[in-house]
């Protein structure tokens, strides 16, 4: 099998290096040619999938031969854990990496199969550029093979390591690699775009789609690796600002700007540099933290080891960064804006301000994750930064992002009056500045000004996107009836990149106050108890009733029972343990290695809508311990057969004797050292119970942390609907020329011109002014598409179109 | 004002103000920083600066001291005199003989002392090269 699976990797590097060579032969728009490259791009991807496959299969069933079956899993590893340990290693992650990417170029090239024909060949040769660096990478790169074999085959494997046994580990490195990867995909057609200067926003549409997927994956891995340890102590709660959670967030919030400042330039053909430049950004900033967790260079919690790779990603990432901005730079004059920004009050001017603010974000984290080389550079010693100082200025700009979350949605494209204004900002500000009163005059919140800001900002985005919502189903109700839900459904449904978007916003806003509640307001104490003995916290009366014990196969645990009593009454019973693990290989009927072994914590959690409560135990086992030491001198002496040793033992170490010489005893002997083992282990565990020894505790008490979690989901349900395709596009792929596309566009802004209206978000002169305008540019698009300018390329329908569009296209020609 | 006119006045306050804050970065990042050291740099350090101690644990030197533990740590790379450590409060997962951590803290007496909170244990895990297992 790794023979097999060898074979069809090299194959899968040819493919990708056929593919890339084939696509640019058809750069010209030989159908022939685009068709092959895409043929082998589909080859690609069944190649890695039968590889991935292949490894799947040799976790599953332990077969050891595979070098990397035996350094990452063992036959007693869960099932469940045996699949996810494939990515736990380098070469299963690379290997991850090139699977990931060998879909999503499959499935962006079948999308755009009879679209884009000039810039298609150029995204195919980046993307198989890529697949091909990461498909050599594990052929000729030292040590990063995942088809290398053992010989020869030990007949159990090192197992995974306990810690990562967590069900997490099954979702949490998928998504954030699929989230770098996908970014691949509108990286590559910006280069497209760049190289034929097609730089039109047709790039965008065909690729927006894997932008926002690649953003939800890489949304959705943060916040599980948050989650993950948040439950687990000393990974300094859900966010420690360390070298690798940075590395992923740098890309995710480029991804934000990029999803705002890409409609920008579909709605205006503005900000054409900034786009293309933030794509190669954030494409690099997802081969930087692909870089970083293989590379050593940083100290971090997620110490991969160092390993051979670093270099040659590096490398990746220097020809991908030198070569985008030199092309960006020789096609500065294709791509000046097409317009100018009208009024600063207005949604595109608001979009880049935020795109400012996310940007500097990035700066400030890039900054200071690279501080210790940047300081190695100038003074020649290594410093880091702590989180204060990243809280320092994040603070800030967050609070900032979260007061434009609800400014920009308000406004309407092109300009506002001071009417309109008024009217769409009335409610959210007084809700505000109702929300600012009653903090200060009913809880401690101005004891932590950024706190109340923050809370204050998001009371305004949140009734502002409210109001959105409102505004919006009540005049879709005036137009065609039904109840208020009907309606709400309704608009949601026909603007489903509208209002998707703005349920991530009130998802980000609400997240945002569970990280400034919890970080600002959280009581941490650590307390040393004894049973019986107890500790109040904010308010909790916390009891350490009794330690307890439990004795499996894999681990040995000692926790505690906690009862946790509010005003007299019992709120909870928690139970926070530590798992001290057996270790593998250890020698015959020791039980030392349990202590030399991984340990880890079990959290006792009450979640709750106001607060958390998280508890972790660190049991005091120095008597556990000595008895360990104590029984496994009198086995050894056992075994030894030294004088006074009782009958049994004469008896098992004859057996062990034995079965040292024939094999097919083995199995007798391990069977009665076991036995003897558990007895002994129950013991000593249960003398654990006698001891009452004094146990150390951490207790925090984390306000409105639940919402976190909420708001990160209420976002990740936003971007689905934002993905989900409209019933336009599922009807069949439309095929459209150029010139249906723009008046398609055209339509669409008349049509959100109104909904705006409706609405009240514009006045009436606003919105006449405005139509007049929409009207004369429609006009003039007609014009065109009649006398058969327009034609000639075909070009992809946006899916915001659907049935009402048709409504819209009746109304024009009076305009 | 002319259009014209009125955007560059526009960009050249922008780019001050992105210019006076990336000036504040900078100053305060090296201002801010605690500079990395191994054990072997910190046993002759002057007393109250803080450090970011980073080392290895040496194996069987863990002990526990009333509320928290005291540990001796060697460089990286294992060779070196060992420094001793005093810790309070709970440790990471994890943390045992052996392993490598990054500490913040300062020297007292010959002592680091670490502040509370700050121990960070490498996970051992991924892509291991390690295999004292």
């Amino acid at each position: 099998m790794p023979s097999l699976g060898g074979a069809l990797l090299a194959l899968a590097f040819l493919a990708a290096v056929f593919a890339a060579v084939v696509a640019l032969a058809g750069r010209n728009g030989d159908r022939r040619w685009i068709d092959l490259s895409r043929r082998s791009v589909y080859a690609l991807c069944a190649l890695l999938t039968a590889c991935v496959a292949i490894v799947e299969i040799a976790f599953a069933s332990d077969d050891f031969s595979f070098n990397l079956v035996a350094q990452h899993s063992s036959i007693e590893t869960p099932t469940f854990y045996k699949l996810a340990a494939m990515w736990s290693s380098q070469e299963g992650s690379l290997l991850l990496w090139a699977w990931v990417l060998s879909i999503v170029s499959t499935v962006s090239l079948y999308a755009t199969r009879n679209k884009l024909r000039e810039l298609v060949p150029w995204a195919t040769a980046v993307m198989m550029g890529v697949a091909a660096f990461f498909t050599g990478l594990m052929l000729f790169a030292p040590n990063v093979d995942p088809f290398a074999t053992l010989s020869p085959v030990p007949a159990d494997g090192v197992g995974l390591n306990p810690l990562l046994q967590h069900p997490s580990m099954m979702i949490h490195p998928p998504m954030l690699y699929s989230g770098y990867v996908a970014f691949t995909v509108p990286f590559a057609f910006a280069i497209g775009a760049l190289v034929t200067r097609r730089l039109d926003a047709d790039w965008i549409r065909a690729t927006r789609r894997f932008a926002l997927i690649a953003w939800a994956l890489l949304g959705f891995g943060l916040l599980l690796g948050a989650r993950w340890s948040y439950t687990e102590l000393g990974w300094g709660g859900y966010w420690a600002w360390d070298p690798v959670e940075n590395a992923a967030l740098m890309p995710w919030l480029l991804g934000t700007a990029f999803l705002h400042s890409i409609m920008v330039q579909e709605k205006r053909g503005m900000l054409k540099v900034w786009n293309a430049s933030l794509i190669v950004a954030t494409f690099t900033m997802a081969l930087l933290g692909t870089f970083l967790v293989r590379s050593g260079v940083l100290q971090s919690i997620h110490a991969f080891g160092d390993s051979t790779v670093g270099p040659y990603i590096l490398g990746l990432i220097a020809t991908v960064l030198i070569g985008s901005t030199a092309l960006i730079v020789s096609r500065l004059d294709d791509l000046r804006s097409e317009k100018r920004i009208d009024s600063l009050a207005s949604r595109e001017a608001v979009f880049l301000v935020n795109n400012l603010l996310l940007v500097a974000l990035t700066a400030v984290i890039f900054w200071g994750t690279f501080f210790p080389l940047i300081s190695e550079l100038f003074t020649g010693s290594k410093a880091s930064l702590a989180a204060p100082w990243f809280d320092r200025y994040t603070t800030p700009l967050a609070i900032g992002l979260v007061l434009f979350t609800g400014i920009g949605p308000l406004l309407a494209w092109r300009r506002v009056s001071w009417a309109s204004a008024k009217r769409v900002f009335l409610v959210p500000s007084v809700v505000a500045a109702v929300v600012l009163v009653a903090l200060v005059a009913l809880a401690d919140a101005a004891s932590e000004p950024w706190a109340l800001a923050l809370f204050v900002f998001a009371a305004f985005a949140l009734t502002g996107l409210a109001q959105e919502f409102w505004r919006g189903a009540a005049a879709r109700r005036s137009l065609s009836g039904g109840s208020m839900p009907a309606a709400l459904a309704a608009i949601v449904s026909r603007n489903r990149r509208r209002y998707g978007g703005y349920i991530v916003h009130i998802g980000i806003a609400v997240l945002l106050i569970g990280i400034a509640a919890s970080s600002s307001f959280q009581t941490n104490r650590d307390a040393t108890m004894e049973p019986g003995g107890s500790v109040e916290v904010d308010g909790r009366e916390i009891t350490y009733v009794k330690p307890t014990v439990d004795v499996t196969p894999a681990y040995l645990e000692f926790g505690s029972l906690l009862r946790v009593e509010q005003d007299g009454k019992r709120v909870a019973t928690l139970q926070p343990s530590r798992r001290y693990h057996r270790p593998t290989g250890e020698e015959a009927g020791m039980l030392g290695g349990f202590f030399a072994g991984e340990s880890t914590s079990e959290v006792g959690l009450k979640a709750g809508l106001r607060s958390d409560l998280w508890t972790a135990v660190e049991p005091d086992i120095t008597g556990v311990k000595r008895r360990v030491r104590a029984a496994d001198a009198g086995f050894r002496a056992c075994l030894r057969g030294a004088p006074g040793t009782p009958e049994q033992c004469k008896a098992l170490a004859l057996t062990m004797r034995a079965a040292a010489a024939d094999p097919s005893l083995r199995a007798r002997a391990s069977a009665q050292i076991g036995q003897i083992q558990s007895v002994t282990l129950d013991r000593i565990a249960s003398s654990y119970l006698a001891d009452g020894s004094a146990s150390t505790f951490r207790i925090i008490v984390d306000p409105l942390v639940t919402w976190m979690w909420i708001g990160g989901l209420i976002a990740l349900a936003g971007a689905l609907i934002g993905l989900w395709p409209s019933r336009g596009r599922r009807r069949g792929a439309l095929v459209r020329t150029e010139g249906d596309a723009l008046k398609e566009a055209k339509y669409r802004e008349i049509r959100d011109a109104e909904l705006d209206h409706a609405a009240g978000k514009l006045s009436d002169e606003d919105f006449a002014a405005l139509d007049a305008e929409l009207r004369r540019e429609a006009v003039e698009i007609l014009d065109r598409v009649e006398s058969g300018n327009g034609a000639a390329k075909q070009i992809e329908a946006d899916e915001d179109q659907d049935q009402s569009a048709g409504e819209t296209r009746e109304k024009v020609p009076q305009g | 004002m002319d259009p014209q006119r009125k955007r560059k006045i526009r960009l050249v306050a922008a780019l001050s103000v992105a210019v006076l804050l990336a000036v504040a970065l900078v100053y305060t990042s090296f201002s801010a920083s605690t500079e990395a050291k191994e054990p072997s740099e910190l046993l002759a350090a002057p007393p109250g600066t803080s450090y970011e101690m980073s080392g290895r644990v040496v194996k069987g030197s863990i002990e526990r001291e009333g509320d928290g533990i005291s540990f001796l740590v060697v460089d990286r790379d294992g060779e070196s005199k060992a420094l001793p450590v005093t810790y309070d409060g709970t440790v990471p997962d994890p943390f045992r003989g052996g392993r490598e951590i990054i500490l913040t803290g300062s020297v007292a007496g010959g002592t680091f002392v670490g502040e509370p909170e700050t121990l960070i244990t490498k996970c051992p895990s991924k892509f291991t090269t390690e295999s004292d297992a």
